[in-house]
């Protein structure tokens, strides 16, 4: 294998995983904080669409990657509304979001499926990319990966170094117990769930600004239903989503090259792997439940909080 | 049924024979449906099909009433939608090949609509009709053009699903590239979706990187034209004119017009002489076109490229003429044989002797 095709297949798992990363490590600090949003595939579709949009017109990429982040918070703050203040259950609302979502950025999006955008594109550090092998390989990615693998690291370092991430915790372990001395479970849920409305947003413009320069009604294709199974593959740990995201994209990626190169692997058992490994870690999760030593799934994932109760 | 409803009957009723003293045409509007796989704005398959049901309503104008859905998978959900459909109109087209078995179990039911499903070939009921395009004769012609325009010798093809008429195009465009250039290589990539931007533009990259200068598609989304574009390699448009998406990248594009067709049975309904047909047009009736040719195409291949056209409309060349074996060297076609559309052309199911690539199962 020469070396220009080896580098395209590292990119090419990059630009696969990036949009993985940001939708599911949006969605781990959701769920870390004891709240279950499904409707990360509609949040995401509507970032692509506005990343998409603002960029058309403004041609500024800061401009479009901020208002995607902002398309992903408005959409959120609709489920943080029903779920904290009105207390739906969390499982249909998000299901509904996404429905909407979908809905939505197709209605919104008629009159952008003609036209076609600059992307955003790879910006090699200065002298650290001329490194013969490893500049190529660390320092020539597209901004936005360097972002998402940033994120991964800021989620980390809040939740595990801050005194408000050990708060937020607690929070999705026992929200009574937190509210009894005093903290505001439903502020930090809110945050948290704007928090992954924006990294969706993201994860979504991702596909519409960096990967292709269109926009097309349901252009997320599943992906946001894959960083759902990822924060599980994650079992909540942070950097793991990284691992679990490469391998996901790597997976689409090597079967595409195999397919190409003629190396005979079947392209369906092949996209089924991931999953399987989701599978089998839910199971080794709830296994571990049994032991009573599981110490990774937020106790209060998915229960309605009421202060009163 | 309510007062209200019975009411609106009874107007509607006598509205109509108002209608038929006062005027020739028949009073009641035909109502036509047509279910699509993607997005009306893919500006591929879907879109293509519903320029021809835009047709249809410009031409008829209030003598039709027509009804689209778009985005319906090809699982149960499609069962349900043709069936709701099939409650409230005279005719319904389904647009892609994987509607075939619920359009054949919903046309059992409703004996009185008439179906008419695209790219099958299924019609055990007399309530059914099966059309489809010759669209692997515009894949002879890009494969001419493919062949002559590569450096590298080597074609990257996206396809979507292994079903009959992506494999005829396969077929046609490598058996038309071999003739012009005898060193020509395929690959092939199967994305196994009909339209998921993300995944065709990964496949278009990979296929680059992988030494294709020439792109072809079987997939609905602008995406690989996009990355063309972008890596400075050809492309083809796919059901529609791409050029908007590549202006130096699109040679020229394989347009599907289904508008005349739509209207020839919309009105056969209205006519009343709407019989269960099997159709299978190609570029000699129009229903294959071609964009507009690339500028930066050498004269001798656009010649090439435009005298194919005109043999293909006039029934002079067939793209499968024998001699063609299969891809395990068995024969196929016989020296100058030319296959009958069922079972060879409809049903097809293997690559043609050259293809390096695993058949998938």
């Amino acid at each position: 294998m020469n070396e220009s095709l080896f580098i395209n297949i590292i990119i090419g798992i990059s630009i696969a995983s990036v949009p993985l990363i940001f939708a599911a490590i949006g969605e781990l600090l959701v769920e870390r904080s004891g709240v279950l949003n499904l409707g990360v595939e509609g949040m995401m579709i509507v970032g692509a669409l506005l990343g998409f949009v603002v960029m058309s017109h403004t041609q500024n990429p800061y401009l479009a990657v901020l208002s995607a982040m902002l398309g992903g918070m408005v959409i959120a703050s609709i489920f943080a509304f029903l779920t904290q203040f009105l207390l739906t259950n969390q499982v249909a609302t998000g299901l509904a979001l996404t429905l909407f979502g979908l809905g939505f950025a197709a209605f919104a999006g008629r009159g952008y499926t003609e036209e076609t955008i600059q992307l955003i594109t790879a910006v090699p550090i200065p002298y650290l990319s001329d490194i013969p092998y490893l500049g190529p390989l660390l320092f020539s990615f597209n901004p936005l990966v360097y972002l998402a693998f940033f994120m991964v690291y800021l989620v980390w370092w809040f939740l595990f170094k801050t005194k408000q991430g050990l708060i937020l915790r607690a929070i999705g372990d026992n929200h009574d117990a937190a509210h009894a001395i005093g903290h505001n479970v439903v502020r930090y849920r809110v945050m948290a769930i704007l928090f992954g409305g924006a990294m969706a947003g993201i994860g979504g413009a991702f596909l519409s600004l960096v990967q292709v320069p269109i926009w097309g009604e349901g252009m997320t294709a599943g992906r946001g239903w894959i960083a759902l199974g990822l924060v599980v593959f994650a079992s909540w740990q942070p950097f793991r989503i990284i691992f679990g995201a490469i391998l996901f994209g790597g997976i689409t990626i090597l079967q595409i090259h195999a397919q190409g190169l003629n190396i005979n692997v079947s392209a369906q058992y092949l996209s089924m792997l991931p999953y399987l490994a989701t599978i089998v870690i839910l199971v080794s999760l709830r296994m571990r439940l049994k032991n009573k030593t599981n110490r990774t799934v937020p106790n209060c994932l998915g229960r309605i909080f009421h202060s009163t109760t | 049924m309510s007062n209200r409803s019975l009411s609106s009957v009874v107007k509607l009723s006598i509205l109509s024979v108002v209608l038929a003293f006062t005027s020739n045409v028949y009073a009641d509007p035909v109502k036509a449906a047509f279910v699509y796989i993607g997005p009306t704005g893919d500006h591929g398959w879907t879109f293509a099909h519903d320029q021809g049901a835009k047709y249809v309503k410009e031409m008829m104008g209030d003598d039709v009433i027509v009804t689209t859905v778009e985005s319906v998978e090809e699982n149960s959900d499609s069962e349900r939608v043709i069936t709701s459909l099939a409650r409230k109109n005279d005719i319904i087209f389904t647009t892609s090949f994987g509607y075939m078995n619920p359009t054949v179990k919903v046309a059992a039911r409703y004996p009185d609509v008439k179906f008419e499903h695209a790219t099958g070939y299924m019609r055990p009921t007399d309530n059914i009709s099966t059309y489809s395009a010759r669209f692997y004769e515009g894949r002879h012609v890009i494969g001419k053009i493919a062949g002559r325009m590569t450096e590298t010798n080597v074609i990257g093809y996206i396809a979507s699903f292994p079903i009959p008429e992506v494999i005829r195009g396969i077929n046609s465009a490598y058996l038309a590239a071999k003739s012009v250039n005898p060193d020509i290589e395929i690959k092939i990539v199967w994305v196994y979706s009909w339209y998921d931007p993300g995944k065709e533009a990964d496949a278009a990259n990979a296929l680059i990187a992988q030494g294709a200068d020439i792109l072809m598609q079987h997939t609905d989304s602008t995406a690989p034209m996009t990355v063309a574009e972008e890596k400075g390699v050809y492309a083809f448009g796919q059901a529609s004119n791409m050029r908007e998406w590549g202006k130096n990248a699109q040679l020229t594009g394989i347009i599907d017009d289904w508008g005349p067709y739509y209207l020839e049975r919309v009105q056969a309904v209205k006519d009343g002489t709407w019989t269960s047909t099997d159709v299978f047009h190609g570029v000699d009736s129009g229903m294959v076109k071609f964009a507009p040719m690339n500028n930066s195409m050498p004269f001798e291949v656009r010649n090439e490229a435009s005298k194919a056209i005109i043999d293909l409309s006039m029934g002079a060349i067939h793209p499968f003429t024998g001699p063609i074996n299969k891809q395990d060297g068995s024969a196929w076609l016989a020296e100058g044989e030319t296959p009958p559309n069922y079972p060879d052309l409809l049903t097809m199911d293997f690559y043609v002797e050259g293809i390096d690539a695993k058949y998938p199962n």
